[in-house]
């Protein structure tokens, strides 16, 4: 049951990638893109990691796929084709990739790679003790460091996207606190 | 882990789908298509931390750790890429790689 799932799962996150990069109308990338995300989402919900699934469902699903839609809505018309990419360039890039991922999967075949069998611990309990863990097998400080990058990232976007407004406005905003 | 499922075969799978990422990475010309292309990239190495750490260390949970880093560090770099975009169309009216030949002003 669960290998009729996941290969359900992977023949989806294949295909709707390739669309994803394939397609010629930007609208439609995007939404194959959330099909991508939604079926990895479930790939982590099958393997058991239900927060994990989560997280990628709400995060990227929810926020990456919705900002990227909006940011075509704002910036390209609703039914814009782009051009495809000359043959010579999709050949020389498919010829690329083929040659790399053959590369990695003939690499990985012949690595041994023994399963283990072993307790786990990947409720939700654990997860959040271990994230306010500081020391050894804790993730306190990545934890924290994330934190102050997703700030610095807020406040990044606020300033890179902001209106360049007039002179006058201008400088009252840079007036001392 | 999954039953009669190996290693190999999530494996195959994440690897395509990094590569297939990087197809479009290269072969795009619109800025927020080569963003999409990069979220595929992200994605394939999540389901190998993913993978990793249910078949071979199942006791910690470092790949779910390391993959939840990677969703924070992602959404970062969308927020500020989306911003970035957003600032070239209002600057220059296009978002192709093309046009965008200077950073500074």
């Amino acid at each position: 049951m669960e290998k009729i799932v996941f290969y359900i799962l992977a023949i989806a996150i294949l295909a709707l990638s390739l669309l994803s990069v394939l397609s010629q109308r930007l609208l439609r990338s995007a939404v194959y893109l959330f099909g991508v995300l939604a079926a990895v989402a479930g790939f982590y919900f099958l393997v058991g990691y239900n927060f994990l699934g989560a997280v990628q469902l709400t995060v990227y699903a929810g926020g990456i796929v919705v900002l990227i839609i909006f940011s075509i809505l704002l910036t390209h018309e609703i039914d814009h084709k782009m051009e495809r990419p000359s043959w010579l360039r999709a050949g020389a890039a498919g010829l690329m990739c083929a040659a790399g991922a053959a590369m990695v999967l003939q690499l990985l075949a012949s690595t041994p790679l023994t399963r283990v069998d072993g307790p786990e611990n990947s409720d939700l309990d654990t997860l959040g003790g271990l994230l306010l863990t500081p020391g050894e097998g804790g993730y306190l400080l990545p934890f924290e460091l994330i934190s102050i990058l997703l700030l610095a990232a807020i406040i990044g976007a606020v300033v890179i996207a902001k209106h360049k407004l007039g002179a006058g406005s201008e400088n009252q905003e840079n007036q001392p606190l | 882990m999954i039953p009669g499922v190996s290693l190999f075969e999530i494996m195959t799978v994440s690897t395509l789908m990094f590569f297939i990422g990087v197809y479009g990475f290269v072969t795009r010309k619109n800025l927020i298509t080569v963003l999409m292309s990069l979220e595929l990239i992200l994605n394939g190495a999540a389901i190998n931390f993913v993978a990793f750490n249910k078949y071979l260390y199942p006791e910690r949970p470092a790949g779910q750790f390391f993959t939840l880093f990677l969703i924070a560090v992602a959404a970062a770099e969308v927020a500020l890429a989306i911003a970035i975009v957003i600032n070239l169309y209002r600057r220059i009216k296009s978002v192709d790689v093309e046009n965008v030949n200077t950073l500074k002003y």
